[in-house]
């Protein structure tokens, strides 16, 4: 049963989604949908538990060996990734318990907790599999769902989102799926392991500088990376907010690490950052990222809009840790990575407790909070804390490592921005936090009471993640570190 | 055939692709946009066959003694099988999409909808953007 584990990790999520349509039953569906997400979060320990322990896993799909069949490889790094999409996933599932999506009409919830199921696979898949063609498979599987997904928010602004997400998303799949094929025409294999093996002798052709930049873009509209961020701001903004929460925290986190995945192990640092110089393109874009998210977010009246630029911003960390090429970049990256899905997570799910009372999300409705909500609101507070990276917060952490590795590199013009933009996050999380503290209540509205006790611990959880890893930095800093020494050192 | 003429599948693939890309950014229909998108896709999945082809080749099927039998790769035909239901899950999705967008905006124009978008926002202030994200209404509040 044991060595079954990497197929059963993509496949239970699957096989569970249909089972949650035949069920169609609200409440089963909601409990079925939890424990299966319960039970791919034991099989993403227990396989990081494995890799930490006995090192890499190959799993052979259907007993064919690779380069002929599929192979699931589990690593340091994708099992890293694994146990943060599963860990996700199974506490904004419960929070569902109380309302996820309660814009669809309880009779067809058990829709959308089929789509989760799917996107969770989706993910999982993409994460796991040792084949760039089962990538792009995964990669739409996951995609479609969360187009539908999007779907599901109240009001017909969410129809179009959805379909602008749909458009860019499609574009960014196909642009993934012709660079594969083109690696595929200079290499004859499309198993990631042999791929890395193989490239280096056709390296020098102008074909694989093609196949580069169609994976190159593709993947950064799925990242969401700036420019090619278009979709994302409306997507977060009219999902329900249980499906953003999901999203902002592992969505584009998968991306990123197919992006660190055919940086640095298909086709080699050497190659990327030294023959066609990346880091001169991404370090740029991955700063304006950091300013034009954060000042978009700064003059954003809706909550949710305001984190969704705030994503753009973190995102722009992220790429900057990868495109420094170096340890404690990659790590400050993928520490990142980990970190801002807990607190971006949790605080778009104080963003569903608080619509689930107040039935708004716009900054201005949100006067006199802090009294009539206090626990969901001090759950803000620490999330931004961590948005803005104040030491115990796990922001600081991610920032501490990016900090060093560009002071590492010499690079003291970007250390500088990463500290300016972080003051930019204090003047978005200061514009929340002095509306709910410091302004009176809107006059003649209703009473509003605290969300009840199903929403507030889901959000508590990931809350109280951020201070926990904050403080005890071993467990993501440690494996993070040993999974960026891994990527770099561009064994698959 | 040599050098740019030989090519001349590959310049057909680019062509097509840049059709679809075309309609996708350029047209205002959103049923159209769709098409684009299937145009643009189509363009990969010859690509794919179009690298797949061996000079006189045949179906992959070696009879019994055949010794030197030359076939066509039928890898890529595998892939793009996968890619295909890939297409047609993403255009039913997209029309699925075009259907429900109409019926809330009794229309499937992209500057049509974009101008209801805005004059709604001028109409009921700022405020008409948290009725669409007012997402998590309490069960009883939803209509059934």
């Amino acid at each position: 049963m044991t060595e079954h584990l990497p197929a059963l990790q993509v496949v239970v999520p699957m096989l569970a989604a249909p089972v949650c349509v035949l069920l169609r039953r609200t409440q089963a569906v909601k409990v079925f949908a939890v424990l299966v997400a319960w039970s791919t979060l034991a099989i993403a320990g227990t396989l990081l538990a494995t890799v930490l322990d006995s090192g890499t896993i190959s799993y052979k799909m259907g007993g064919w060996a690779a380069p002929a069949g599929i192979e699931y490889r589990v690593t340091i790094a994708n099992a890293y990734i694994l146990v943060l999409v599963t860990s996700v996933a199974s506490v904004v599932l419960p929070f569902g318990l109380g309302s996820a999506g309660s814009s669809v009409p309880q009779d067809r919830k058990y829709l959308l907790f089929a789509a989760f199921l799917l996107c969770i696979s989706g993910l999982l898949g993409i994460t796991i599999t040792g084949d760039a063609f089962n990538v792009f498979v995964f990669l739409e599987v996951t995609s479609l769902s969360s187009y539908a997904l999007v779907s599901m928010g109240h009001g017909r602004r969410a129809l179009m989102a959805a379909y602008s997400y749909l458009i860019l998303g499609t574009i960014g799949g196909t642009f993934i799926l012709l660079g594969v094929g083109l690696m595929y025409q200079m290499t004859g294999t499309l198993n990631v392991v042999d791929l890395s093996e193989r490239l280096p002798e056709v390296m020098a052709s102008r074909t694989m500088i093609v196949a580069f930049g169609f994976m190159m873009v593709g993947l950064f509209i799925k990242l969401a990376v700036f420019p090619l961020h278009q979709w994302l701001p409306n997507a977060y903004t009219y999902a329900p907010s249980t499906v953003s929460a999901f999203l902002a925290a592992t969505a584009t986190k998968v991306s990123y690490y197919v992006l660190a995945r055919v940086v640095f192990t298909i086709f080699g640092a050497a190659y990327v950052f030294g023959e066609l110089g990346l880091d001169r393109i991404l370090i740029p874009l991955s700063l304006a990222a950091m300013f034009g998210g954060s000042v978009a977010a700064i003059y954003q009246t809706n909550v949710k809009r305001l984190l969704a630029y705030s994503s753009i911003a973190q995102i722009g960390y992220m790429t900057l840790g990868l495109s420094f090429n170096s340890l404690d970049g990659l790590t400050g990256g993928l520490v990142h990575l980990f970190n801002h899905a807990m607190m971006k997570g949790g605080l778009f799910l104080v963003v569903a407790c608080v619509t689930y009372r107040l039935n708004s999300s716009m900054v201005d409705d949100w006067r006199g909070l802090g009294r009539r909500m206090p626990i969901t609101m001090a759950a803000f507070v620490v999330g931004g804390l961590s948005l803005i990276g104040v030491p115990t917060t796990v922001g600081f952490v991610s920032k501490w490592y990016l900090v060093s590795a560009a002071v590492q590199q010499d690079k003291l013009v970007v250390a500088g921005a990463i500290l300016l933009s972080s003051l930019l996050a204090v003047v978005y999380v200061w514009k929340i936090i002095e509306t709910v503290y410091f302004k009176a209540p809107p006059e003649g509205g209703d009473p509003v009471a605290e969300a009840p006790m199903s929403m507030l611990i889901p959000t508590w959880i990931l809350i109280g993640a951020t201070i926990y890893f904050g403080l005890h930095t071993a467990l993501t800093a440690g494996v993070a570190s040993k999974a960026a020494a891994l990527l770099l050192s561009g064994v698959p | 055939m040599t050098g740019l003429l030989g090519l001349w599948h590959y310049w057909m693939i680019i062509a097509l692709m840049m059709v679809g890309l075309y309609i996708v950014i350029a047209r205002d229909n959103l049923v159209k946009k769709i098409m684009g998108l299937n145009i643009f896709q189509t363009s990969v999945i010859l690509f794919y066959v179009a690298l797949a082809k061996v000079e006189g080749g045949t179906a992959p099927i070696i009879p019994e003694g055949a010794e030197h039998v030359v076939y066509s790769n039928p890898l890529p035909h595998v892939l793009m099988l996968t890619a295909i239901v890939v297409g047609v899950a993403t255009t039913a999705l997209g029309l699925a999409l075009c259907v429900r967008i109409q019926e809330a905006y009794g229309s499937n124009e992209e500057d049509e909808i974009v101008r209801m978008d805005v004059e709604g926002l001028a109409r009921r202030g700022d405020r008409a953007e948290s009725a669409p994200h007012a997402d998590d209404v309490p069960p009883e509040e939803v209509p059934a």
